[in-house]
């Protein structure tokens, strides 16, 4: 009996691992594709991508995030949509008019505009869209993106109608739009995640979680989601797209790998074609191979002074710390993904209305200056370093940043005789709240463009401004930043934001330290993919040429 | 025995209980919260946010609410991953977990207790020194290393095994040999010692005296009685392997739970953190109770009674 009851309990365990272990493993791949074979089974082009983490919502009005952003590009398609150079190019809509005081845009959208399931796509589809993403009960994260619309941000703060909010469809295909201010780059906003048009009947029936399954996911882009489960999307062409004959893909996988060095295995190994990022101590033999790219990426990494105590209240001291920091050395020796060393806090890649790079135009407002630093210094009354007060540089816990502040430390140490530089690293979360609270000295931060206008960096240093952890505030600083958002002269507009960065470099709240690039892997025959700078990659004409 | 189901029913309840309070108290204290992002979102969104959630209700009616959904069986939205609630990411990701954890287990369990029992039964010679260098390597050799190694050579220079990744069953094998490094060694230490001593009793003499084979008195007498401090440690071993491992999953890009039980700590994700330390309270005190019926199935000294234990 007790014999039996032994060999009976071995069985289980041994029937629960053939259940378990192989259950439900039949009918989830139909073709191997994980073995890289896929050519010798026939024509079909398929390209993989890692995006590189599973998305935090399938929701576009929702979500935040570039790995969302890079899986909504496939799948929809907003009035405009970008091309390599960041510009708005009409999509949905085929022409746009603007009013001559810049207020009132008028979108017209295509002929024959139909949903991935058929139905008809129409300027009211826009209209309510655009009001989901405001109403206060939907809380997205990103409504303000849509506060430049007039009415908007009353209502998304819950004191205005819905109805007082001016965006309207004046019939199927014409939709207008009232702003608050004139806004160039507007035309570029509606190409953003947050103001694609979601298919409303399919949120209608279940709204919290329409967007779970890939059956009720309906889009209007030049792909359609029809799988996504196991750590891995399909896409396949959207033959209702009216661009359809551009899409040359036959199929898209998406990887969801996290790892890093997993992922370049993966790349190594021919099981993706496309990586989302790469190991920075790798960039050096990657770069051998060739098929290392290094993408521009609109974002700023920088060092932030609380201007409120003493020693970094003075400007003297942050300019003086500012000038002694090598940058070529932190581009070179530690970070390794080809970042540029920044002498100014606009990032390259934003064109202005003449075509020129708004950072090219600017220049450099500083450089690496190791005896006027020690001047600055001493001015502040610190000569040599002697008697300067004890600073602690703030990071959020990573081994990257700990290695650039150790740099930025015994720059200090040796350029300037700054002894008593001090590290302290925190979680993330904690980071965030101490930052929020000023409880810092120096800290470090990053900032990415959210669209391609100057504006997207320098409104954020205004006093009281939310992600203005400096506290810097300056009386000429605000009141030309509320004519930058008034005036509809686009030329004089960025002469504004040029002097708006000169003042931001003479006060010395931030310091810049490097511009990031997106450094990542991609196979020789994968062409025609679109990066976009402010995050995402578009692969609506991607091709694969073996 | 069924006045000490019930009680065991109830002590369990009032366990569960307890680890909800506990974690939820820990978990506001923590700075931070689900909504905080690098880019300030307007306060006016903010308090939106706060509103769908409820998180600007006081704590104690947060609490209560939680504990009314917990006994209905709804443990909540996740914050962070919007549209899916805490329901939906145990239902859809412990499956994975649990293909990838019980073949962890039967090699640890297969593997760990065959080699214990040969090396006891070649205490101090090439067997026994073979099988204890190779556990020394399982205990002190981190399962990211073993799994960094497999992959090197099956996936990178063999291109045997897809390297990452999950759906066949190809994709299973790497991590769970991985993860079943350590158990393994673990458990052949446990049965060589336990083995080792079982050997020594006196009644082993007396049943070799009695002429029965040798076969029979280590499989009946020796293995049998060596076993219960296995059965001991694989309660709570089930438990942690079934949850997932966050190492392991992440270098395999293995869509299971352990994930979430690290990440949801980082994001304040304050329903997936509440949501999976149930889920693990359960687990662990359901294997144990099960490990302690086991004990009943072996050992017919150890019996479960109203009485006292």
């Amino acid at each position: 009996m007790k014999k039996l009851s032994f060999v009976v309990l071995v069985l289980l365990i041994g029937l629960a691992l053939i259940v378990g272990g192989c259950g439900g493993d039949g009918g989830t791949t139909d073709d191997g594709t994980t073995d890289g074979d896929e050519e010798a089974s026939g024509e079909e082009m398929v390209f993989r991508y890692n995006v590189g983490t599973e998305p935090e919502t399938m929701d576009p009005h929702l979500s935040t995030g570039i790995p969302e952003a890079t899986i909504m590009l496939q799948i929809y398609e907003g009035l405009t949509r970008l091309n390599e150079d960041g510009l708005p190019e009409p999509a949905i809509a085929e022409t746009i008019d603007v009013s001559d005081d810049g207020l009132v845009y008028t979108f017209h959208l295509r002929d024959g505009l139909v949903w991935s399931n058929g139905e008809a796509l129409t300027a009211e589809d826009f209209e309510k869209s655009w009001k989901r993403v405001l109403n206060p009960e939907l809380a997205a994260d990103y409504a303000y993106m849509l506060w430049y619309i007039k009415g908007a941000e009353a209502y998304n703060s819950g004191e205005g109608s819905v109805d007082d909010v001016m965006v309207t469809a004046l019939d199927e295909k014409t939709l207008e739009v009232t702003l608050e201010a004139p806004t160039s780059f507007f035309t570029s906003l509606v190409a953003f995640k947050t103001y694609y048009p979601l298919y409303q009947p399919a949120i209608e029936e279940d709204p919290e979680g329409w967007h779970t399954s890939a059956d009720t996911i309906v889009g209007n882009g030049p792909f359609k989601l029809v799988s996504w489960e196991q750590g891995q999307m399909e896409f396949v062409p959207n033959e209702n797209y009216y661009d359809a004959e551009a899409v040359i893909l036959d199929r898209i996988m998406f990887a969801m790998v996290e790892n890093e060095s997993t992922e370049l295995t993966m790349f190594e190994t021919g099981e993706i074609d496309m990586t989302h990022t790469v190991p920075g101590q790798e960039i050096p033999r990657l770069e051998e191979t060739g098929e290392l790219h290094i993408l521009p990426y609109l974002g700023t990494y920088y060092y932030i002074f609380q201007i409120e105590e003493p020693p970094l209240d003075d400007v003297n001291v942050r300019k003086a710390l500012t000038l002694a920091i090598d940058r070529e050395v932190i581009v070179e020796n530690v970070t390794q993904g080809g970042q540029l060393p920044a002498y100014a806090y606009v990032p390259y890649g934003i064109p202005e209305p003449d075509g020129v790079d708004f950072r090219e135009k600017g220049g450099d407002f500083f450089s690496y200056d190791i005896e006027e630093a020690q001047r600055l210094l001493a001015e502040a009354g610190y000569p040599g370093g002697e008697g300067f007060p004890s600073v602690e540089i703030l990071y959020n816990t990573s081994e990257m940043h700990k290695m650039i502040a150790e740099a930025i430390q015994e720059m200090w140490k040796q350029n300037l005789g700054i002894e008593n530089v001090t590290l302290t690293n925190q979680e993330w979360g904690v980071y965030l709240d101490t930052r929020d609270e000023g409880a810092f000295q120096i800290a470090r931060a990053g900032w990415i463009g959210d669209y391609l206008d100057p504006y997207t960096f320098i409104d954020m240093w205004m006093t009281g401004s939310g992600n203005n952890n400096s506290r810097f505030s300056n009386e000429e600083y605000d009141s030309l930043l509320k004519d930058v958002r008034m005036t509809d002269d686009d030329v004089a507009r960025m002469e504004m934001m040029h002097r708006l960065e000169e003042i931001l470099m003479e006060e010395m709240p931030v310091c810049p330290i490097y511009y990031y690039t997106d450094p990542i892997m991609i196979k020789d025959y994968v062409k025609g993919y679109v990066n976009i700078a402010t995050g995402g990659k578009d692969f609506k004409a991607t091709y694969i040429e073996k | 025995m069924l006045g000490y189901l019930i009680r065991r029913f109830l002590s369990a309840l009032f366990a569960i209980w307890v680890v909800i309070t506990v974690t939820f108290i820990f978990m506001h204290l923590i700075p931070g919260g689900p909504f905080q992002t690098e880019k300030a979102i307007p306060e006016a969104i903010k308090e939106n946010i706060e509103a769908r959630y409820k998180l600007d209700q006081p704590l104690h009616i947060q609490y209560l609410d939680y504990l009314g959904n917990v006994v209905r069986g709804d443990l909540g939205p996740s914050y962070k991953y919007r549209g899916q609630t805490v329901n939906d990411i145990i239902s859809e990701r412990f499956p994975v977990s649990l293909q990838l954890g019980l073949l962890t287990f039967v090699i640890a369990i297969v593997l760990g207790v065959g080699a214990g029992i040969i090396a006891a039964l070649y205490q101090g010679r090439t067997p026994d020194y073979i099988t204890m260098f190779f556990s020394t390597i399982g205990i002190s050799v981190p399962s990211f290393i073993l799994g960094t190694l497999l992959m090197y050579v099956f996936a990178f220079r063999l291109g045997l095994l897809p390297a990452a990744m999950w759906g066949t069953p190809q994709h299973v094998i790497m991590p769970a040999v991985a993860l079943a490094g350590l158990p393994t060694a673990f458990i052949a230490r446990l049965t060589r010692s336990s083995m080792l001593d079982v050997l020594n009793q006196d009644y082993m003499r007396t049943a070799l005296a009695k002429g029965l084979s040798r076969l029979r008195i280590i499989w009946v007498h020796a293995v049998k009685n060596a076993i219960i401090p296995v059965i001991t440690y694989s309660g709570p071993l089930l438990a942690a392997i079934l949850t997932g491992s966050f190492i392991v999953e992440n270098i395999f890009a293995v869509p299971g739970l352990g994930k979430h039980f690290v990440t949801s700590i980082y994001n304040r994700d304050y329903t997936v953190i509440l949501g999976l330390t149930i889920f693990y309270s359960i687990l662990l005190i359901g294997l144990n109770m099960f490990v302690d019926f086991a004990y009943t199935l072996i050992d017919p000294r150890i019996k479960l009674t109203g009485g006292k234990e």
